[in-house]
C-alpha cells in the first residue's frame, strides 16, 4: 500500500533568478517569497497555460489550470455545495422536511417509501431520511476535515524532524512510519477504537493519528529535495534558526503536495469514517451518520431498499468530489505522484 | 539467494516489534484512557477477585517493559487470550475462519487480475475510445464507492430485485457460504467482486498508464517497423514490461484483501477472520477483536513477505542487485 501513498515532489527550483540584477542584495527577500519567484521556474507546458510576464504567481497558475479542468471543477463545486447545504440547514431543513432526531412512534409512520412529505421517506424510527442525509454530510465533513487535520499537524512535526535533522532521528520516525503503514488502515482504526471506546470523538482521532506516516514522508521527501539548494544555504549563513529555516523556506516548496494530498485524504477519511460507524466503531446512534444509517438499511433491504440509495449516494458522490479536486489540484500545482 | 532471504527477515524483525508494541502499548494501563482489564473481560461485571486474578495473570501490575516481553511471550506460544462469549481461545475460533477468508481472497485476486488487466489493456490500446473513457469514468468512481455500499447494492440488484423480477428462478445468493439452492461456488461470486472492485480499478489504472507508456517507447516503433503485427507488438513486446508494477500491485493487494474483508464479509455473512472480528464488535467481545486485528497483521505480512521472496526467484536483479528498497 505504501507505494500508493509515496509521493515525489517535483523540485521546483525557487531561486534561480536569484543572480538577476534586481534581487541582488535582496536574497532573504527572494527566499522568503520563494513562492511567488516559483512560477517563473515551472516548465512551461507546450500550451499557451503560462504567459511568462511573471506577472503571475503559482496559485494564479494552479487556478488558471484548474479552471479548465471540468473535472475538479465539477468536485469543487459539488463540495462547496455540499458545505452550504450543511450550514445552512437548521434554517430550511428542520422547518421544512423534519428534524433529523425526530422520531415519529404514531401507527405505520415509519418505513414510508418516499413520498410529498417525505422525500426519500423514512426510517424505521419514523425520522425523515432527507434530514439525516442532509445532517449526515455535516458528520462526514467535520470528521473528514478535522481527522485530516490531524494527521497533517503530526505528519509535518514528523516529516520536518526527519527530513531537516535527518540522522538516527529520521530513522527512527521512518520506521515508525513503516510500523504504522503496515497496519491495515481501517483494521488498525477498529484496534484503537476498541480501546479509546466507540464515539465521535475517537473516530476522527483514530483516523487522525493514522493518516500521519503518508503526510509525513510527503513533507520529509519535499525537504530533503530543497535541502541542498544554495539558498538555503544563504538562509543559514544570515542566521536563520531551524524553525525559520522550516517555516519561511522550506515549507513554501512543500505546500503543494501536501495540499493535493490533504484533499484526497479527506475523501479517504470520510468512506473510514462510515465504515467504521457501519461496522459499529464510529458514530453512535442517533446522531445521522451515513455509515450508521447504511448499517441501519441493512436488514430492512427487502422491506425499504430506499433507506440505502441515498447515504450510499451522497458518500459516494461527496468522496469522488475530493478525490477529483485533488487529481485536479495535482495536475494544476504539477504535483508528481506515483500512481 | 539465501543471503536475500535471510536479509528479508531481518528486516521483518523491527516491524515486528513495532506493530505488538503499537497494539501492546493500546491496552498498556495509564497510556490511553481505557481499562486494560476491561479490554480482557468485557463489559460484564465482574467480582474483585477475578479483577485480581485477572491483573496478576497479565502481569498487569508489573512495570511496562515486563508485561511487554510476557505479552510477547504469550504471542510467540500463540497466546491471543481467550473469547469470553464463546469461552474458547481466541486462536482456535480465528484458525477455524481463516480458511474462508483466503478463498475469498484468493477469488477476489482472480477477478482483479482478469477483469482488471484486460480493461487496463484494451483502454490503453484503444485509448480515447469510447471503451477507455468508460473505464476511466468507471474506475474513478470505484475507487470513490464506499465497498460496503457497493455490496449491498450488488445484493439489492442481484438478490432481490432480479429475483423479484424473474419470478425466483434467475438471481445470486447474497448471505453465507452454501446453501440447498446453490452451489458453493455461486455463493462465492458477489462478495469476491465486491472486495475485488476497488483494487480491480487499480489494477486498470496502473496497467492503462504502463501500457500506455510502454506503447510509446523506441522499441515498440521498431518492432512494429520490422513488420510485426499489432497484436504481436502489443502482447509479446509492450505488455511484458507493462505488467511488471501490475504484478507488485497484486502481489502487496494480497495482503490488503485479508484486511478489506471484514466489510465484505460482513455484509454478505461470510463465515471469515472479518466476520468474526465484526461479530465481537457488536458483543463487546475485545479479545476477539485485538486477537482478530493482530492475526490479519501477521497474515498480512506474512504474505507481503512471501510476495517479496518469490520476486527474488523470478527476478534476478533483485536477488543479485540487492536492491530491497
Amino acid at each position: 500500500m505504501s507505494d500508493r501513498d509515496d509521493l515525489r515532489h517535483d523540485a521546483h527550483n525557487p531561486h534561480t533568478h536569484d543572480e538577476s540584477p534586481v534581487d541582488n542584495g535582496e536574497l532573504r527577500d527572494a527566499a522568503g517569497h520563494s513562492i511567488k519567484d516559483q512560477s517563473r521556474s515551472l516548465p512551461i507546458p507546450p500550451t499557451d497555460d503560462i504567459i511568462a510576464d511573471g506577472g503571475r504567481t503559482l496559485w494564479g497558475d494552479a487556478w488558471y489550470r484548474l479552471r479548465k479542468n471540468k473535472l475538479a471543477i465539477a468536485g469543487l463545486v459539488w463540495v462547496i455545495f455540499v458545505i452550504l447545504v450543511t450550514l445552512t440547514a437548521d434554517l430550511w431543513v428542520k422547518p421544512y422536511f423534519g428534524d433529523p432526531l425526530a422520531m415519529d412512534t404514531t401507527l405505520g409512520a415509519n418505513l414510508q417509501p418516499p413520498s410529498a412529505d417525505h422525500i426519500m421517506g423514512t426510517d424505521k424510527l419514523g425520522r425523515d431520511v432527507f434530514a439525516r442525509v442532509v445532517y449526515g454530510a455535516r458528520i462526514s465533513l467535520t470528521v473528514g476535515v478535522i481527522a485530516v487535520a490531524i494527521s497533517v499537524a503530526i505528519g509535518l512535526i514528523m516529516g520536518a524532524l526527519s527530513g531537516y535533522f535527518g540522522g538516527f532521528l529520521d530513522t527512527l520516525i521512518m520506521r515508525g512510519a513503516d510500523v504504522f503503514l503496515a497496519f491495515p488502515y481501517v483494521l488498525f482504526a477498529i484496534a484503537l477504537i476498541a480501546v479509546l471506546g466507540p464515539s465521535y470523538r475517537n473516530v476522527f482521532i483514530a483516523i487522525g493519528i493514522l493518516g500521519w506516516p503518508s503526510i509525513a514522508r510527503v513533507f520529509r521527501s519535499s525537504i530533503l529535495s530543497v535541502k541542498e539548494n544554495e539558498y538555503i544555504d544563504a538562509a543559514k549563513a544570515m542566521g536563520a534558526g531551524h524553525l525559520r529555516m522550516i517555516f519561511r523556506h522550506i515549507m513554501p516548496n512543500a505546500v503543494a503536495p501536501i495540499i493535493v494530498y490533504g484533499t484526497m485524504s479527506i475523501g479517504g477519511a470520510i468512506i473510514t469514517e462510515a465504515a467504521l460507524s457501519f461496522l459499529g466503531m464510529g458514530v453512535q446512534p442517533p446522531t445521522p451518520s451515513w455509515g450508521l444509517m447504511l448499517s441501519d438499511a441493512r436488514p430492512l433491504m427487502v422491506r425499504a431498499p430506499w433507506l440505502m440509495l441515498w447515504p450510499g449516494f451522497a458518500i459516494l458522490t461527496t468522496v469522488l468530489a475530493f478525490v477529483l479536486m485533488g487529481d485536479g489540484l495535482r495536475d494544476a500545482l504539477d504535483v508528481k505522484m506515483k500512481d | 539467494m539465501l543471503k536475500y532471504l535471510i536479509r528479508r527477515v531481518l528486516q521483518m524483525i523491527p516491524v515486528f516489534l513495532g506493530v505488538t508494541m503499537l497494539l501492546f502499548i493500546l491496552r498498556a494501563p495509564g497510556v490511553l484512557p481505557g481499562d486494560p482489564v476491561r479490554m480482557i473481560t468485557g463489559e460484564r461485571a465482574i467480582s474483585d477477585t477475578l479483577r485480581a486474578q485477572i491483573v496478576e495473570e497479565y502481569g498487569l501490575d508489573r512495570p511496562l517493559p515486563e508485561q511487554y516481553v510476557l505479552y510477547l511471550g504469550n504471542l510467540a506460544k500463540g497466546d491471543l487470550g481467550d473469547s469470553f462469549q464463546k469461552s474458547r481461545p481466541v486462536v482456535d475460533i480465528l484458525a477455524d475462519k481463516f480458511p474462508n477468508t483466503v478463498k475469498l481472497a484468493l477469488a477476489a485476486i482472480v477477478i482483479e487480475v482478469i477483469i482488471g488487466i484486460s480493461a487496463g489493456i484494451i483502454s490503453a490500446v484503444k485509448q480515447y475510445s469510447l471503451a477507455d473513457v468508460l473505464t476511466t469514468l468507471s474506475t474513478s468512481i470505484l475507487v470513490a464507492i464506499p465497498v460496503f455500499w457497493l455490496g449491498m447494492m450488488l445484493q439489492l440488484f442481484f438478490g432481490i430485485l432480479l429475483k423479484r423480477w424473474t419470478g425466483d428462478t434467475i438471481y445470486l445468493p447474497i448471505s453465507g457460504m452454501t446453501s440447498n439452492r446453490f452451489p458453493d461456488w455461486a455463493h462465492m461470486i458477489l462478495p469476491a467482486i465486491t472486495l475485488a472492485s476497488v483494487s480491480t480499478a487499480y489494477v486498470a489504472r496502473i496497467m492503462r498508464s504502463q501500457m500506455l507508456e510502454a506503447l510509446g517507447q523506441d522499441y515498440i516503433r521498431t518492432a512494429e517497423a520490422k513488420g510485426l503485427s499489432r497484436r504481436a507488438v502489443i502482447w509479446r513486446h509492450a505488455m511484458k514490461n507493462a505488467m511488471i508494477p501490475v504484478v507488485t500491485f497484486i502481489g502487496i493487494d494480497l495482503g490488503a484483501m485479508m484486511a478489506g474483508a471484514i466489510l465484505t464479509e460482513t455484509i454478505f455473512n461470510w463465515p471469515g477472520v472479518g466476520y468474526e472480528i465484526f461479530v465481537a464488535i457488536g458483543q463487546r467481545d475485545w479479545p476477539v477483536v485485538m486477537g482478530g486485528v493482530i492475526f490479519i497483521v501477521f497474515a498480512v505480512m506474512i504474505v507481503n513477505l512471501l510476495v517479496d521472496l518469490s520476486y527474488a526467484v523470478l527476478d534476478p536483479r533483485i536477488r543479485y542487485g540487492g536492491a530491497a528498497e
